[in-house]
């Protein structure tokens, strides 16, 4: 059984803008699926159907083996979820809001009292615990919000970017707590995000999100690899005729361009054809400025699957 | 129905710290009664004089209207309380959890009722501290307190109505504006009914502030009339009832719309 299985969602908000269009997707017990795309390309509308705060028009999903739309109470029991926005309580305290998140799902007692302290201790909060949520820095703010989704020990998290809106600094110190949340074998973990590096680092198998479908799915280096290879970026002291011809004899170097003194190619591993792409420009007396070796990005394939480059999308 | 009481209780003990946390709060929302108490108690003192004005002290008089007047006003800012709550995305997380959706809109009531209920009793306080007598005792004080509580149940109900529908801090503002003084002066607030113009008396007689009043000055009378206390008031119910179903509605819709 997956920990989250959705097919062919629908959805379409008034007046006609189509959120989601036949959208698929599955989380395995521990896995960590990054959902990746631009801003508008489905990934909230996602989460909301599978967190039951909204129905879709179409399709199903389960979620820890329970299906959203016939029984969203015994989902929610089972679901954590950091959205977007922080939702906690700027006018009560950390430890406030992570009480009364606890009674909601009917944790009580000394056993509340016991995980609320031990996730200001692993959230480093412990010092403002006892402060209004509103004096927080964003990244407090952020960490508040994800100890809140573990209060009840889900079996399903839900991170709706949870990085936007943080310093380098604070997202760095995020990176590291959902890699240590991935960990975590009971628990299944859906991220969205629209940083590509965000989903490279954190996903085990990430799904690209556009208008409302998946374009493609897999785990980051599957994908990356899926495109044909490296990209190998060689710069000559001089524009020189025949260096096209020259590298273009190396094995495993294809599609050779030239531009000026660039020269650019790829091949299936960068890193082996360099020194063979050196030699065979040394042979033919042409002199080398630099190289670069590229591995292909989670952009390349975006831009492979959704026909634009991420940024511009 | 266990389950829906604890709900309530955590979801309304929320509301009630944050509450509680501002005192200063709950001490500038007195300073407008006061001054209202004060100096229109003052300034129109000699208005009792009027013949068929038909009450001995202006001050006595006032109290009711300043109570219920205050118990509008500060209902009235109740939808940015909800607009807040759902920009900020915390209503969502509470409706995400398995927590009871009655539950949310019944804090949201008990709340008003405590804090209207609470801001009532000390401007009654303070008008008792500066002299003003209350011939109908502790129980036309406490139908003063009820009717004040419904009422504001109705504009506290509007305003979230307001509030969740249209979602811009500017409509409360506006409503709120635009609604208290000719809700208050259409009304026996200030003035015996029977010094008004005849048309605002008609008025008067279809505004749900002036139910109150006449609910609670019933009540406070040395010879209460009990009779007017229970019609009046059944009326102010019913128009609470409505509005709280009214908003209990709008918030459905707006979970259809998250």
């Amino acid at each position: 059984m997956h920990a989250v299985e959705a097919h062919d969602l629908a959805k379409t908000y008034p007046p006609g803008t189509k959120a989601l269009d036949g959208l698929g997707l599955t989380v395995g017990q521990g896995e960590v699926l990054g959902l990746l795309g631009p801003n508008g390309a489905g990934k909230t509308t996602t989460v909301k159907i599978l967190t039951t705060l909204t129905r879709p028009d179409s399709g199903s999903a389960r979620v820890a083996g329970h299906d959203v739309l016939r029984r969203p109470d015994a989902v929610r029991r089972v679901i954590g979820v950091v959205s977007q926005r922080s939702g906690a309580d700027p006018a009560a305290t950390g430890r406030d809001n992570l009480l009364l998140q606890g009674h909601l799902y009917g944790l009580a007692g000394a056993a509340l009292k016991e995980r609320t302290a031990r996730l200001l201790d692993r959230f480093d909060l412990g010092e403002v615990a006892g402060r209004q949520v509103k004096t927080y820095s964003g990244g407090q703010q952020r960490r508040l919000d994800v100890a809140l989704g573990l209060v009840h020990r889900p079996k399903v998290l839900f991170l709706d970017e949870p990085t936007t809106g943080l310093d380098p600094e604070a997202r760095a110190a995020m990176w590291e707590e959902i890699s240590r949340l991935a960990g975590d074998e009971e628990m299944a973990i859906l991220l969205t995000t629209h940083y590509l590096d965000e989903a490279d680092r954190l996903a085990g198998r990430v799904a690209i999100v556009d208008a409302g479908r998946i374009v493609a799915e897999g785990a980051p280096g599957r994908l990356k690899g899926e495109l044909r290879g490296d990209a190998v970026h060689i710069e000559l002291k001089e524009e020189t005729a025949g260096a096209s011809e020259a590298l273009s004899t190396v094995p495993g170097v294809r599609e050779v361009q030239v531009d000026g003194r660039r020269l650019s190619a790829r091949a299936d591993d960068g890193a082996a054809a360099v020194p063979a792409a050196l030699a065979a420009l040394d042979h033919a007396g042409i002199a080398v400025a630099s190289v670069t070796v590229a591995r292909p990005s989670l952009d390349d394939v975006y831009l492979k699957h959704a026909g634009r480059r991420f940024a511009e999308a | 129905m266990t389950a829906l009481m604890t709900d309530t209780w955590w979801m309304t003990a929320r509301r009630l710290k944050a509450w509680i946390r501002q005192p200063a709060l709950l001490v500038i929302t007195l300073v407008q009664p006061a001054i209202w108490l004060f100096l229109f108690g003052n300034l129109f003192k000699k208005v009792v004089q009027l013949p068929g004005f038909g009450s001995g002290s202006y001050l006595d008089y006032l109290v009711p209207g300043v109570v219920v007047m205050s118990a509008v006003s500060s209902s009235m800012w109740a939808g940015m309380g909800a607009i807040e709550e759902i920009d900020r995305g915390t209503l969502n997380r509470f409706l995400v959890t398995p927590v009871r959706r009655s539950a949310i809109m019944n804090a949201n009531l008990v709340e008003q009722a405590v804090s209207t209920a609470v801001q009532s009793l000390l401007i009654v306080l303070l008008a008792w501290a500066a002299g003003a007598e209350f011939s109908g005792g502790i129980g036309g004080v406490a139908v003063l307190v009820v009717a004040s509580v419904l009422l504001g149940a109705v504009f506290a109900a509007m305003s979230n109505t307001f509030g969740m529908l249209i979602r811009q801090r500017e409509t409360i503002i506006g409503l709120s504006v635009f609604l208290l003084l000719p809700l208050t002066f259409l009304s026996s607030a200030f003035m015996a009914p029977a010094l008004m113009p005849e048309w605002m008396r008609h008025v008067a007689a279809a505004n749900p502030l002036n139910w109150a009043l006449d609910t609670a000055r019933a009540a406070l009378s040395a010879s209460p009339d009990w009779g007017i206390v229970v019609i009046h008031g059944a009326w102010l119910l019913a128009l609470a009832v409505v509005m709280v179903g009214l908003s209990i509605r709008t918030f459905r819709t707006y979970q259809k719309t998250v």
